[in-house]
């Protein structure tokens, strides 16, 4: 499977990363190498395999759905890298 | 004076309790040579004044006669796991000056245990590596050199910088995390001892995630006896993570001793690939002949799905981590970049945070995942995984163990050229099929090759069983006599 420029362009804009338009065009080589060498899965049969969905073969736990944790938003806040009072501040979204 | 940083974890406990020296003592020592070592790279953060606190307080534990099972215990922290109120970068810019605000499960349990934390160990950038060169803290160095030449090698990784710090006698001991062979390969690398647990024995909470299906921590050390006391106190249920198993682990120190006869140990052909490093084959079979003297029996396995284990690697382990690092937007914590909207922002911070292999793998696993995609690829992924997993449960129904070499070469060049993205996953061919079926696996330094260099064999047991695991390892260590990077661990 070879991927092209415009395949990794969509993709990083998915991924949003930006990529420079120079670098698509190695990146897409690059890529379709790993994406080639994964083609190899194809030559086994899965036809009557579930699939492994998780690391483990535990069933996953019940809990109650109780708060447990909350009020921290000096905490929460501590590291943002830009903030008006308790919130979380980006560029205008909505004009 | 003798050296302090001599001693094991077990050995340094006894000393402490009979109060030969004190943990401060002890902690100074070590720091001291985090300092003479800076060379190595290893420590992205060194946390001196907090190590000598906690030292203090051990010591008063001590001597009030309540020593807790660590206490006084110099230890590195890989700098995958949150620390409250010390930064952690994952080895990523993306993550600049992040402090968290909590202590991830696993090293909150070393914490209260009485470890003494040194300081945040280097790794590849979040932990997507097998060299420790992806760092955007730079790369660690291996202490161990080729006899007779001064070229620097690698570490391994992504659990480098904890390899080198336990190798180099920087640490007492270290957490790493393995996601495909991360604890594992950097042992056998530094000619130290890693062990990574069955998935869901530690909480993966506060640890930053990179394939939360693979992702596992576990101890890294100089001796097999130190690894299970580390285990001992990192393991336990977490009602934070919900994949973290509700039983206790058993006390896997306690069953050192038992040693190996009437176990069956499997050798599985697939391992012996044509063109395999014949020095790592000859260790692989003087592992088999020690436990054999010791009373196992060896036995031929097949695990036929094994060439399938990397290629379905790299597409579960990216598709995961496209996922989880959606996080990192520039929003609540680490780089901002700014934007001419919202989107900009996020495009511009990714694209300047995210290092080449990170970006490489994230867009791999956007790819796998996006429509059209998902079933050629993540789902027929599953579905191989699930076969791996087969194998191994089909080989367990007739041995106790298996035993293989760790990594297919001793550490490489740290200017060795590794442009072909693909060639350097081979360093986990080895390690990658047991991460993928979820089943514990250790690297125990077993000899050196013809240069001087360490070689490991990995040892891997069925799920919940690591009794057998380290019982297997405890039987390899003493025959092997490995010399240690001083000549004596």
């Amino acid at each position: 499977m070879s991927l092209d420029k415009a395949t990794v362009r969509r993709i990083a804009h998915l991924a949003r990363i930006d990529v420079p338009d120079a670098d698509l065009e190695p990146l897409a080589q690059e890529l379709s190498g790993i994406m080639n060498w994964i083609e190899q899965l194809k030559e086994v049969n899965t036809d009557a395999v579930a699939p492994m969905t998780g690391g483990t073969d535990m069933k996953p736990a019940w809990r109650k759905d109780a708060v447990a944790d909350g009020a921290q938003a000096e905490k929460v806040l501590s590291n943002a890298p830009e903030r008006h009072d308790s919130f979380f501040a980006v560029p205008k979204v909505v004009e | 004076m003798t050296d302090l940083t001599r001693f094991t974890i077990a050995q340094a406990r006894e000393h402490l309790r009979k109060k030969d020296f004190s943990a401060l003592e002890l902690a100074d020592a070590h720091i001291k040579a985090m300092e003479t070592h800076r060379d190595l790279n290893a420590f992205i953060v060194e946390t001196a004044d907090l190590a000598r606190e906690r030292a203090k307080e051990s010591d008063f534990r001590i001597k009030s006669g309540n020593a807790l099972p660590l206490d006084g215990i110099p230890l590195g922290i890989k700098d995958l796991f949150c620390t409250e109120g010390v930064q952690t970068t994952a080895g990523s810019h993306i993550l600049k000056g992040f402090r968290p605000n909590y202590e991830s499960t696993v090293s909150q349990k070393l914490r209260d245990a009485g470890s003494v934390m040194l300081g945040k160990l280097n790794l590849d950038e979040f932990a997507m590596g097998s060299s420790n060169k992806t760092s955007y803290y730079g790369h660690v160095k291996n202490p161990w050199k080729a006899r007779g030449h001064a070229t620097e090698l690698v570490p391994g990784g992504s659990s480098g910088g904890s390899a080198a710090a336990v190798s180099a006698h920087l640490a007492m001991g270290a957490t790493g995390t393995d996601t495909g062979g991360s604890i594992r390969q950097p042992a056998a690398f530094c000619g130290i001892v890693g062990v990574k647990p069955t998935y869901g024995r530690c909480s993966r909470w506060g640890i930053v995630a990179f394939a939360s299906s693979l992702d596992q921590a576990g101890p890294m050390t100089r001796t097999v006896r130190d690894a299970a006391i580390m285990l001992n106190v990192m393991t336990g249920h977490d009602p934070k993570d919900s994949t973290s198993m509700p039983t206790k682990m058993p006390d896997v120190e306690a069953v050192l001793g038992q040693g190996v006869k009437g176990l069956r140990i499997g050798v599985p052909k697939e391992y012996r690939p044509a063109g395999l490093n014949a020095e790592v084959g000859a260790l692989w079979d003087k592992g088999a002949q020690w436990l054999k003297d010791a009373g196992a029996e060896i036995v031929e396995i097949d695990l036929p799905h094994t060439k399938y284990a990397l290629p379905t690697y790299y597409i579960v382990a990216p598709a995961e981590a496209s996922s989880n690092l959606a996080r990192y937007d520039g929003v609540r914590y680490g780089l901002r970049v700014p934007g001419k909207s919202l989107d900009d922002m996020y495009a511009k911070t990714r694209a300047e945070g995210f290092g080449k292999e990170v970006k490489r793998r994230i867009l791999i696993g956007t790819y796998v995942l996006s429509a059209g995609y998902y079933d050629a690829y993540y789902l027929k992924a599953q579905k191989v995984r699930a076969l791996i997993a087969q194998d191994f449960e089909k080989a367990f129904g007739k041995v106790d163990a298996i035993l293989t070499p760790t990594a297919p070469t001793a550490a490489f060049g740290l200017n060795d050229k590794v442009d072909d993205p693909v060639a350097m996953y081979l360093n986990d061919v080895f390690t990658v099929p047991a991460s993928l079926a979820g089943i514990p696996g250790a690297s125990v330094p077993a000899g050196l090759n013809a240069h001087g260099l360490p070689l490991g064999l990995q040892v891997l047991t069925k799920r919940w069983d690591e009794a057998t695991l380290f019982r297997v390892c405890q039987v390899l260590e003493d025959a092997a006599k490995f010399p240690g990077l001083r000549g004596g661990a």
